[in-house]
């Protein structure tokens, strides 16, 4: 059996890829469920009941879906051009740290203005969070995957200082979580009943934008021919250095607006353990949407709507909802495995 | 089949290869069709095709790299088993590679003795080698000091070496492939000489090229293959230039015309350029002084690997030079990048299509407007956003201009043929109207008549006011398209030489490493 490169790739397997991709997954994922002991249809059931069975549970899979949307397109900008930023759970730490520092009180204006206040100095925070990679990366040719990586878990433990210590609530009866934000700051929910709020509306406007930025923007030209052949790119006149930095600081203000639209909109405080891995989730969104704009906004809904429903799997058929993971795991999988075959073709000889 | 082309007379010599009825297909592509030759004890054998014919193909088939779809080979009358390397060796077929295949860090001997011991010998055979290999090395003319490291060897031993290697196996029939691209003109006499003692002594030699005038000067007889189809056969004595072109390229050629001008105004001037090695080694350019004039060729020879691609990466903004200064049409560059050459009106046409010329996965006509980038009309909001008519209608008329040849200017560039991405460039690069042309090895790797539209294309803009540098690696096309020619060796840069009445030899001594050998022809010319 051999791989052979195909010269072209029609649109349809483009299309169909991911689809594909994800339909094999839920084979194997089927294989695991009755491996856990849970008759398949009624799982099957209860996850999909779960995920999309009801108002409610929409929307709790939209609230699921706000800050991997913003991570996903964080790591796809970043992937695009061969920038690989493993830190957006990092920089969704200092956006949520930036908001809550001028969130609390600082700073008090009409909600009108004090929403996009959050969000701007969240995105600059996320920015800055990838300022010391991208000085390394362009000045001594550090790897940006090892410096982006090991930065999370400095800045974890910077949240988890401060939490403990100078910016802890004095309000909450000893446990490490910061003020709330302020009311003008509040990110508004759909109505009282639900937790979804502003921040996927954020989201799904951020997804168009990155869209239109990659395709009809110089900015974006510049970003995939760097991301394509450097080298090329160098010779046609476009700076690398400033590319990867214009690159980063998108990225990384993407990730750190996933951060204020959780401190702001889901929890209303931050907390040291308040994202369960949206950071690193956003990487698995990214791949499986193929680094597209706007399909990470149906692989976060997708990955969002699996979590979700596999809580109520889990406690509906009793197995465990690690499975979720597995899922999420084998999906990318199966992705990264159809687009290779779009890109060769299968020859048994 | 060609039945017909196989009954050429070679005397009663015994056949020692025959090839039946080859095809070897990748997909869609078939690379070799149905072919069929044979090969004479004693024989040289060109086979002659353009890039992509099929000629290394079929060696690699031949050697066991690649198995055939269909078809068979018998070596001595044996058939061979398909897709064994070494079955292919023990037969007697050995295989010069085109890119050297020796680890620098070792020494000859052991280069050619690497993979001929048993793994598990007593005592090393490097005694009986070292003897066997002075014996072959007086039988052929290959002298090589068995006890050199290769890293220190030039190029021409470094491939007397790799025919060692070959012959230290018993090889009785030896594919070359490509021989002299890396050669000067002197080390291809030699060479030459080598493979007549060696045909003397009965091996059989195939010899892959795409240089008409080697191979009328080496080979018994032609095999021309375009296409991945055997479309000819000829005895050499019956050969020459235009025939066996015509027969490659499967119509006539039209070689451009050259005329020469009266040089006008310079366009780059290059004072002292120094570029500095890497620590440890000697410098990448050294004291390099040059001025092109307006209408005015200038050809860069050299063997690869002595500075070109440093000069070259310098005058593209790609390197910043460590000393000298550049003077592009009267102004001094300061400031060394891209887009400071572009602008102040260098074309500059990169050695490589693939890595620096194009963005492969980007759409030809986002290739197109590559170096357009900070122009008016293609962007609108202040320079943000793409005017993406404006950008089509652009690309739709250079595409037109040029002949690019492609199904829709939608479709990502690295699908395009060698000579159309080089006529993508060609577009890009000549729309700008430039004051001074860097034409990198412009014409490597196209066909005939690909070749033809750049030569016509740089030769145009040589009357319409450009200077160009003309950097090659190919001597005929130097010397027929340059008014003035100039060798670099070590990072040196010879003087200037007018190309009239200029010779290959003369141009060879100088790429052996004699410099000084120009001043000599100039005042010679000028006594």
């Amino acid at each position: 059996m051999r791989l052979e490169p195909r010269e072209n790739t029609p649109a349809w397997m483009v299309v169909s890829a991911p689809v594909i991709a994800i339909l094999v997954s839920l084979v194997f994922s089927a294989g695991l469920i009755l491996w856990a002991g849970a008759p398949l249809g009624g799982a099957a059931v209860a996850l999909a009941k779960g995920a999309f069975g009801s108002v409610y549970a929409v929307t709790e899979t939209l609230t699921r879906a706000t800050p991997i949307m913003l991570t996903g397109l964080a790591a796809a900008v970043a992937f695009r051009a061969r920038f690989w930023n493993i830190g957006a759970e990092g920089q969704l730490y200092c956006g949520a740290l930036a908001a809550t520092w001028l969130g609390t009180g600082a700073v008090v204006m009409h909600p009108a203005l004090m929403i996009p206040f959050l969000f701007l100095i969240g995105a600059l925070g996320g920015g800055l969070a990838l300022l010391l990679p991208v000085v390394l990366k362009s000045k001594l040719k550090v790897d940006e995957v090892v410096t982006t990586l090991l930065l999370n878990f400095i800045i974890l433990l910077f949240v988890g200082y401060l939490l403990d210590g100078p910016w802890k609530d004095p309000m909450s009866m000893g446990w490490p979580q910061a003020e709330p934000i302020i009311d003008e700051g509040v990110l508004p929910a759909a109505s009282p009943r639900y937790r979804v709020h502003l921040g996927l509306i954020v989201a799904l406007l951020s997804a168009v934008a990155v869209w239109f930025t990659m395709r009809y923007t110089v900015w974006g030209y510049e970003i995939r021919a760097v991301g394509h052949n450097p080298e090329g790119a160098r010779f046609a006149g476009i700076s690398i250095n400033m590319t990867v930095l214009r690159v980063a600081m998108i990225s990384g203000g993407l990730a750190g607006m996933a951060g204020v639209s959780e401190v702001a909109g889901t929890k209303g405080y931050l907390t040291h353990e308040f994202s369960p891995g949206f950071g690193y989730t956003g990487i698995a969104v990214a791949m499986l949407a193929n680094l597209h704009p706007l399909g990470v906004i149906l692989s976060a809904l997708f990955m969002a709507g699996i979590f979700v429903g596999a809580d109520s799997m889990g406690r509906a058929m009793n197995i465990p909802t690690y499975i979720a993971d597995v899922m999420v795991a084998l999906a990318m999988l199966c992705m990264l495995v159809s687009l290779m075959l779009t890109q060769y073709r299968l020859k048994l000889r | 089949m060609h039945p017909d082309l196989t009954t050429i007379q070679r005397g009663d010599r015994m056949t020692v290869l025959q090839i039946s009825g080859v095809t070897k297909r990748f997909g869609s592509l078939v690379a070799n069709s149905d072919i069929s030759l044979t090969l004479a004890e004693g024989e040289v054998l060109a086979l002659l095709g353009e890039n992509g014919a099929g000629k290394t193909t079929l060696m690699n088939i031949l050697f066991g790299h690649y198995t055939a779809d269909e078809g068979t080979i018998q070596v001595f009358g044996q058939e061979l088993p398909p897709g064994q390397t070494d079955a292919a060796i023990k037969a007697g077929v050995g295989m010069v590679h085109q890119h050297f295949t020796l680890a620098e860090n070792m020494t000859v001997l052991e280069n050619i003795m690497l993979g001929t011991e048993p793994l598990f010998a007593l005592r090393s055979a490097t005694g009986r080698a070292k003897a066997k290999l002075r014996d072959m090395a007086e039988q052929y003319g290959l002298a090589v000091d068995p006890d050199a490291r290769v890293g220190d060897l030039s190029v021409g031993e470094r491939q007397r070496v790799e025919i060692l290697k070959v012959l230290y196996r018993d090889a009785r029939i030896l594919i070359l492939d490509e021989p002299t691209a890396v050669l000067t003109p002197q080390e291809v006499d030699q060479l030459f000489e080598t493979l007549r003692s060696m045909v003397a002594k009965g091996l059989s030699i195939i010899f892959i090229s795409h240089k008409l005038h080697e191979i009328l000067a080496i080979t018994d007889r032609v095999c021309v293959l375009r296409r991945g189809e055997l479309v000819g056969e000829i005895a050499t004595a019956e050969a020459d230039r235009d025939r066996l072109a015509e027969m490659m390229v499967g119509r006539q050629v039209k070689r451009p015309d050259v005329d020469h001008m009266a040089p006008g105004a310079p366009v780059l001037e290059l004072g002292a350029l120094g570029v500095e090695g890497p620590s440890g080694h000697r410098a990448e350019l050294a004291n390099i002084n040059l001025t092109v004039h307006q209408h005015e060729i200038i050809g860069l020879a050299g063997v690869a690997g002595n500075g070109q691609s440093a000069l070259a990466r310098v005058l593209s903004g790609m390197q910043v030079p460590n000393a000298g200064t550049i003077r592009i049409a009267g102004d001094d560059v300061t400031d060394f990048r891209p887009t400071t050459f572009m602008d102040l009106g260098v074309g500059r046409i990169p050695e490589d299509r693939h890595t620096s010329g194009t963005v492969g996965e980007m759409l030809i006509w986002e290739n197109l407007i590559s170096e357009h980038m900070r122009q008016a009309p293609f962007w609108r909001l202040g320079g943000r956003v793409i005017d993406f008519a404006a950008a089509r209608e652009f690309a739709d008329k250079l595409i037109e201009e040029y002949d690019v040849r492609c199904l829709s200017k939608e479709m990502p560039a690295r699908l395009l043929s060698g000579g159309n991405m080089q006529k993508l460039i060609l577009a890009r690069v000549l729309d700008r109207k430039p004051r001074f042309i860097l034409a990198n090895q412009p014409v490597r790797g196209l066909d005939e008549g690909a070749i033809a539209t750049v030569h016509e294309r740089l030769l145009d803009a040589k009357r319409n006011g450009a200077g160009i540098l003309l950097v090659s690696e190919d001597l005929d096309e130097l010397l027929r398209l340059a008014d003035r020619i100039v060798v670099m060796y070590h990072g040196e840069m010879s003087e200037p030489v007018s190309t009239r009445e200029l010779s290959p030899r003369d141009v060879g001594v100088m790429m052996a490493g004699d410099l000084s050998y120009a001043r000599q022809l100039n005042s010679g010319a000028a006594a």
